[in-house]
């Protein structure tokens, strides 16, 4: 239900610019998702060919581009690999990591016709 | 498309009657498609453009929605209804394939129409908090206590969102407060832009209070700023003391959390300071409150809480 609605909201930005640009359709669509966004990609998939029916983008590739999640650890100084939104820090365990990628959801560009 | 709540790119007549309130669902709209394609209304500017077009209907005219983003219906004072809309219907052309960089979040769209009610609310002295918690922590109850024991020192007016009904929006106006109920129909919670078209419903004086009542939904909710001071979470001590870890997103997003229904602790496990650690894990600054809606128990420091914001907000005149 949430990603149908980020998927509305993404077609919606994705043929707002594709019109900007003069283009009469949409053939790829590449998004930026990171591993600790909010989406869930297989959702987001399983939405694309619904909400793009009748659509610019209606028959076009949705590619994703997977940003995998990284914080920095308050405790060890440094910037670690974490694998879920406010997880440990892989070396100490500690849960003073701020996230500092991995968040992304972003429309990054467009293939258009 | 309007927002993010999926409502349709087509025009819809305006409702016949402008009911006043009540049930926003089975009224009689002709599901009519006007076959002329509107113009869409993003074929211009840069990146950073305001959006501003799609928040204004000043349109002449019969249509109440002459641009590219209709698909909500307003009910007069009472309903809007964000789940009426038809799907959209686009005729593709052809010319040549090329690659146009974009590079916008997603969710820019409703920051955009965030930042706009956060203008507008700071430029009127409105103080405005957003409610957010699982469905059945007692959200309504604790606004129904609250607009009645605040009522008067501050006007408070009242955003209700829920799937359907006005259920709650009648609550609230039982007290005497100014409510509107906005309907997401298929959408999981409000955004920026139905709150933009509320606040323009409702015209909320100056230094009034508004508090919004989210969508029952611990999830989606905490993505999606509406132009509030703050989102309060409410968790009450019949759910989880580990809410706060399983659905982290919320409590990070929030600035004060409500533990409410305190008056049943004494016939549960529920560990108090467990779940104050938990919330704390993931959000260091948020603030907690123990609060019983029922009983009324916590419920001056929260009004303490909110006086204290609200006078630092307030404009003169």
């Amino acid at each position: 239900m949430h990603e149908m609605s980020l998927m509305e909201s993404l077609i919606d930005l994705a043929e707002g610019e594709a019109r900007k640009h003069g283009a009469s359709r949409i053939s790829v669509i590449r998004v930026e998702l990171g591993a600790l966004s909010h989406v869930d990609p297989h959702s987001l998939r399983f939405c694309f060919d619904a909400v793009t029916r009748g659509s610019l983008a209606e028959g076009a590739r949705f590619d994703t581009i997977d940003i995998p999640g990284a914080g920095w650890c308050l405790d060890c100084s440094k910037e670690v690999a974490i694998m879920e939104r406010f997880g440990a820090c892989p070396d100490c365990g500690g849960h003073h990591v701020q996230m500092t990628r991995g968040d992304e959801f972003r429309l990054l560009e467009l293939e258009v016709l | 498309m309007c927002t993010v709540c999926g409502c349709g790119t087509q025009s819809l007549e305006q409702p016949a009657d402008a009911k006043a309130q009540g049930e926003a669902q089975g009224h009689a709209h002709h599901p009519h498609s006007h076959p002329h394609d509107h113009a869409h209304d993003h074929a211009h500017g840069d990146h950073d453009h305001s959006h501003g077009h799609d928040r204004h209907h000043d349109h002449d005219g019969d249509h109440h929605h002459a641009h590219g983003d209709p698909g909500h219906h307003h009910h007069g004072a009472g309903v809007i209804d964000y789940g009426g809309g038809l799907a959209g219907v686009h005729a593709p052309g052809l010319s040549q394939e090329r690659i146009v960089k974009i590079e916008r979040d997603i969710l820019s769209k409703n920051n955009d129409y965030a930042r706009a009610n956060r203008a507008r609310l700071i430029g009127n002295g409105n103080f405005a908090l957003n409610f957010v918690s699982s469905p059945g922590s007692g959200k309504t109850t604790l606004l129904v206590r609250a607009i009645e024991e605040l009522k008067a020192r501050h006007t408070i007016y009242v955003i209700e969102g829920d799937q359907q009904t006005s259920n709650d929006a009648d609550r609230i106006r039982a007290t005497g407060a100014a409510a509107l109920q906005i309907n997401t129909g298929k959408g999981c919670h409000l955004d920026a832009h139905m709150v933009g078209h509320a606040l323009e419903a409702l015209a909320p004086p100056r230094n009034a209070l508004l508090f919004v009542e989210n969508v029952g939904n611990l999830v989606c909710p905490s993505a999606f700023d509406l132009g509030e001071a703050h989102k309060v979470v409410v968790l009450s001590v019949t759910e989880g003391e580990d809410k706060p870890l399983k659905y982290p997103d919320m409590f990070a997003a929030a600035d004060l959390m409500l533990l409410n229904k305190s008056d049943l602790l004494p016939h549960l496990d529920f560990d108090v300071g467990a779940c104050f650690a938990a919330a704390l894990r993931v959000n260091p600054n948020l603030q907690m409150l123990t609060i019983s809606a029922k009983t009324g128990e916590g419920m001056q420091a929260l009004y303490a809480w909110i006086d204290a914001r609200a006078a630092r907000i307030a404009v003169a005149g």
